[in-house]
């Protein structure tokens, strides 16, 4: 829907104008803000409107068209000042919260998170995928990880060698594509028991006279499960950070429908950076993301966040969420609790995965454990991945 | 000769509603710009009433489409009237008419129900069109959507492809309960409703009760944006605000702060969930009615 009504290459409006109009645009796209030709010509006619008279009305006005999302509302006045008052921040106006995807990580989550020698791991571990995925049989979907059978079993922690560092990361990601895989055929198998349709059945048989020849069924709209995974990564789970995150790439990339979190005294959504295809640069980024600013772990906090800004929209009634943490909580036990209540409330299930259960002579002790527990679907182990795997016939059974 | 922004105010208060400066420009670029609006924001924060207030604005008529989960497009663009086509279907047959000729005539306009989206691309004169509520409709839906908004055409196999006799003006709200589509928001103009500040709350229920004194106006919008800050499930929105007034006005109650009773005890209008209403004990209301009032 074109503003016939405005011409753009009009004269009222002069070069220089334009040339910052062009600039506060680049400025804006610098800024993660989706612009394009439509938005800069509309944003001329803004222009050569009366709006443009005083700021009061052309920052508004220029808002409402740029902005698409509430976090741009919230930042474009910021960008916007830097800019039309031009002191000096031209360029990329780094903004708190937002990743700086250009720095290089102060800290790697163990070696892992570092790109393998050899290039291109994802490459050949696709390529292995896609075999599984010829073939029909089940039992052949577990192929891959079968040959590593040892390191499937071996606890993360005593893995060393950054090969086979590698190659259990490398499973971590597979697991959650075979996952998807089957849970998906599960789903298609269960389904029976059909309804008529009756207006679509009459609709196809007006033609008919209104005798019903062919009938039409309702089909069952069956919601996709859907994970949403909380990983702890402050520092007592150190050991294990880096293959979750392999993990949850997998995740992220493999189901439709996931979204991913990470926390320590914070909560950030992480699946936007891990739908990136490069592995090593998603975990990479996601590695700085996953920074601890020390001071422990705030579950309760991150859980309260959770509820209160992201619940409404990354849940729905079949969700399962995934905690991955150690229960390790400095905060309030209490917090800890409440905050779960809720959360249990709102979701199907509530998995809590520990690594520190694979630990002989493990009680779950620490206090926000013990907080959580009542509010637990699922407490299970995961210090390798064979109970990693063991998760699917859960999730296929929700 | 284009509307201009003061005029859009005016009007927006002339049909009583309490705007902003924000959304009155975000208003007038969708008369000047041509494109649809989309209003996000928490439930109750008063989206819906934008479009209805543009309605009035623009002295158009309202034509209003609430999204839900499985909507297709029987129910939002349009539906033939298979009752009557099979009746017409069988009083013909007995007149001894061919196939053809039948078919044809069932699959006339006579037989075509409107549904909203139909309907807003059919008016003589542009209706305001509101999509309520589109993040619940799903993806397919959504995609469809995008098409009619940027065409403003659609086909009926049956008929043909029906083209829009005038573009209506599209308001479409979002509760964010699911992340819409980038290409959807680019098309659109965009504008975060907020709940309102206190001053615009109690310009609010002015307007709206005209029974409710200034005084008590203000000390109702204080509480209530005080009560907002609490940490609530389910976070009051502007239409309790309104009934809030409207029962403290109805039980004759002139100063919050001498009957706190009475607060305490209306504070049903505000609060819907047990968990909230425990939070908000008697110590607590009072501890806010002492910082507000």
């Amino acid at each position: 829907m074109p503003a016939t009504a405005i011409d753009p290459s009009a004269e009222s409006i002069g070069a220089g104008a334009r040339r910052r109009l062009a600039g506060f645009a680049r400025t804006l796209r610098d800024n993660g803000f989706k612009v394009g030709l439509a938005e800069t010509r509309d944003a001329l006619a803004i222009l050569q409107s009366p709006a443009s008279t005083r700021r009061s009305s052309l920052k508004p006005a220029l808002r409402a068209l740029f902005a698409a999302t509430r976090s741009d509302w919230e930042r474009f006045d910021e960008v916007f000042d830097a800019y039309w008052s031009g002191t000096g921040m031209r360029r990329k106006t780094t903004l708190s919260g937002e990743p700086a995807a250009s720095a290089a990580p102060l800290r790697r989550l163990g070696q892992a998170a570092a790109p393998s020698p050899h290039g291109l791991p994802d490459h050949v571990e696709r390529r292995a995928h896609a075999d599984g995925d010829d073939a029909a049989d089940p039992g052949g979907r577990r192929e891959g990880a079968s040959r590593a059978e040892n390191l499937s079993q071996t606890d993360i922690r005593h893995v060393a060698d950054p090969d086979e560092i590698a190659k259990v990361h490398a499973l971590a990601a597979r697991l959650a594509r075979t996952m998807r895989a089957r849970l998906v055929r599960r789903q298609q198998a269960r389904r029976r028991g059909q309804r008529l349709d009756i207006r679509r059945t009459i609709h196809r048989n007006v033609s008919k006279g209104g005798t019903p020849l062919d009938l039409v069924w309702r089909r069952r709209k069956v919601k996709p499960l859907r994970l949403v995974v909380l990983l702890d990564a402050s520092g007592s789970m150190n050991l294990y950070t880096a293959f979750f995150v392999r993990f949850l790439h997998g995740v992220v990339d493999a189901f439709r429908e996931a979204e991913a979190f990470v926390f320590h005294t914070r909560l950030a959504h992480v699946s936007p950076s891990l739908r990136d295809r490069d592995v090593t640069r998603a975990v990479e980024r996601l590695a700085l993301m996953a920074q601890g600013i020390g001071g422990g772990t705030r579950i309760g906090d991150s859980l309260a966040t959770f509820n209160r800004w992201h619940a409404r929209r990354v849940i729905n009634s079949r969700t399962a969420v995934i905690i991955v943490s150690d229960g390790y909580d400095t905060g309030e036990p209490e917090r800890l609790a409440a905050e779960m209540a809720r959360l249990r409330r709102r979701c199907r299930r509530i998995i809590w995965l520990n690594p520190l259960i694979g630990w002989r002579d493990f009680r779950p002790e620490a206090r926000g454990m013990q907080a959580a527990l009542p509010h637990v679907d699922l407490f299970a182990p995961a210090h390798n991945l064979e109970s990693l795997a063991a998760l699917e016939p859960y999730l296929a059974r929700i | 000769m284009q509307i201009t922004r003061d005029q859009i105010s005016d009007r927006l208060a002339q049909v009583g509603y309490v705007a902003d400066r924000d959304i009155a420009t975000a208003l007038w670029l969708m008369e000047y710009l041509k494109r649809p609006l989309l209003l996000e924001g928490e439930a109750g924060v008063g989206k819906t009433e934008v479009a209805k207030a543009l309605a009035g604005v623009h002295d158009a008529e309202l034509i209003r489409l609430q999204c839900y989960e499985g909507l297709d497009q029987n129910a939002a663009l349009y539906e033939w009237n298979y009752q009557r086509q099979l009746l017409a279907i069988k009083a013909r047959e007995g007149a001894g008419e061919n196939a053809d000729a039948i078919e044809e005539h069932i699959f006339s306009e006579r037989y075509l129900l409107e549904r909203p989206l139909l309907a807003a691309i059919r008016r003589p004169t542009p209706p305001v069109l509101l999509v309520d509520e589109v993040d619940r409709a799903d993806e397919e839906f959504e995609a469809f959507l995008l098409e009619l908004l940027s065409d403003f055409q659609v086909s009926v196999p049956e008929l043909g492809t029906i083209k829009a006799v005038s573009i209506p003006r599209v308001v479409l709200t979002s509760n964010g309960t699911r992340e819409l589509s980038d290409a959807l928001r680019r098309r659109c103009l965009y504008h975060y409703v907020d709940f309102p500040e206190v001053d615009r709350e109690a310009r609010i229920i002015l307007a709206r009760l005209p029974g409710v004194d200034a005084a008590l106006a203000l000390q109702v919008a204080r509480m209530v944006a005080a009560v907002r800050k609490e940490d609530l499930r389910k976070v009051p929105g502007v239409a309790e605000t309104l009934d809030w007034a409207a029962t403290l006005a109805g039980l004759d109650v002139h100063d919050l702060r001498q009957e706190p009773e009475a607060v305490h005890e209306t504070m049903i209008c505000l609060i819907k969930t047990h968990e909230d209403r425990a939070r908000l004990s008697r110590e607590v209301t009072e501890r806010l009615l002492g910082k507000v009032a």
